[in-house]
């Protein structure tokens, strides 16, 4: 209970300071829409098929989730509040409140980010609870990698490349999955056809985040 | 409370910043560390406060005689330092109210209140901290740090940045913490140097 309570305050302090800033908000919808209009421009002329936009559509995600997810940690780092937070919370609520912040961060964009990708796109999907349930479980699983990974590299340098370099494999299955779901959900309205997918999804969000939990006392102290 | 530290030594790869630093501090005891510019005084400040781990030897606070676990020292302690910021985008009364849900405190708005005030900060609750000078920023840091009116009291640099009326302030803070409960300060400041029972130098 204590544990929740505490997450939930790093939740809320998160919350107001993006509010304040709208730093992650700003570059995960600006990298979206760019890069909406500039797939949107260059497959209009010629169509492609449901498999390419399936593929285009966890793109988007997945890159989109790369420019802004980062910052939880990052800001942090730079703004020398990292000392503060030890200070005050065990890890486990600090990767649970900064989990949390990014999870409802992602999926508030992809309200913006998939509807648009559907109208520009012209793309739908006969299986929507398959399909909005594979886009629940693969932000999670994106939001929960992206976390631990921007705690990773909020000690380096170089941390923007960094995190897309170590993020890219560790959320692959992710992508693959929620690739390979999509495509069933523009085909088939049965929810079981995705039921591999769906598993696949459910464990992987399951292991990233017990393994984070478990781990980020040590990517986080020292 | 109790803290024992023995044969405590912090070394980055090959480079050892200090070894072998031991003491142990009561309450109504106080501790200075002092040493040259890069002798390791705030690593030795951040290794008592559980921010990083030593490369060696033993640190144990106790509490009515009752090892306490480390996890749980941050309940215990207060710390000021340069490198503990506050979150400036937030106004200090967002800053002080983290802090006070972080640690459990409930109905102490009169306390607060006080600190404001002892501080001279009244009036400026709802400000952003990214307004206030460097010195305001170091007064709202010790509001924040004697919230839950902390067993140890750390101090990294204490008088950094603090006009005539403010280093007044943080000096009757340290004399009342060191009355019954346990002062470590790290400085060079001389001044600083006479609430300090016991000294220890680092690097020399």
């Amino acid at each position: 209970m204590q544990l929740a309570r505490k997450a939930w305050y790093i939740f809320d302090k998160d919350i107001r300071q993006e509010y304040k800033t709208r730093y992650s908000v700003n570059a995960i919808l600006l990298f979206a829409v760019v890069t909406l209009v500039a797939v949107s421009f260059s497959i209009g002329t010629f169509g492609a098929s449901p498999d390419i936009k399936s593929a285009l559509l966890w793109i988007v995600l997945f890159f989109s989730a790369m420019s802004g997810l980062a910052h939880i940690f990052v800001r942090e780092e730079e703004k020398h509040t990292a000392d503060t937070l030890k200070l005050l919370a065990s890890p486990t609520s600090i990767f649970l409140g900064k989990f949390i912040f990014n999870l409802v961060l992602f999926v508030v964009l992809q309200l913006i980010i998939v509807p648009l990708f559907f109208a520009v796109m012209d793309f739908s999907v006969n299986g929507v609870s398959t399909f909005l349930i594979i886009l629940i479980l693969g932000s999670i699983g994106l939001s929960a990698g992206a976390t631990i990974i921007a705690a990773i590299i909020s000690k380096a340098s170089a941390k923007g490349a960094l995190f897309t370099v170590l993020a890219f494999p560790i959320l692959l299955p992710v992508i693959v999955a929620g690739i390979s779901g999509t495509k069933i959900a523009v085909n088939e309205s049965n929810i079981m056809a995705a039921a591999s997918e769906i598993q696949m999804l459910f464990a992987y969000s399951v292991v990233i985040i017990t393994g984070s939990v478990l781990l980020f006392d040590f990517v986080w102290k020292d | 409370m109790e803290i024992k530290a023995a044969g405590l030594g912090k070394s980055y790869g090959e480079k050892r910043v200090f070894r072998d630093i031991g003491f142990g501090l009561k309450d109504g005891q106080s501790l200075a560390i002092i040493g040259p510019n890069g002798s390791g005084k705030t690593t030795l400040i951040k290794i008592l406060c559980g921010l990083i781990r030593p490369s060696e030897g033993i640190l144990n606070y106790y509490g009515n005689g009752m090892k306490i676990k480390p996890d749980d020292i941050f309940a215990h302690i207060g710390l000021v330092g340069p490198y503990l910021e506050l979150y400036e985008e937030l106004t200090a009364w967002e800053n002080v109210r983290f802090f006070m849900r972080m640690r459990n405190l409930e109905n102490i708005s009169d306390q607060v209140n006080e600190l404001f005030e002892f501080f001279k900060l009244s009036g400026r609750e709802t400000d952003p901290v990214k307004t206030y000078s460097s010195g305001m920023r170091q007064r709202l840091k010790y509001i924040a740090a004697l919230l839950h009116n902390p067993a140890i009291l750390f101090l990294d640099e204490p008088t950094a940045n603090l006009d005539i009326q403010g280093i007044e302030r943080v000096y009757q803070v340290m004399e009342e913490q060191k009355r019954n409960k346990i002062l470590i300060i790290a400085t060079n400041d001389h001044d600083d140097l006479k609430f300090g029972d016991e000294q220890i130098a680092v690097g020399t």
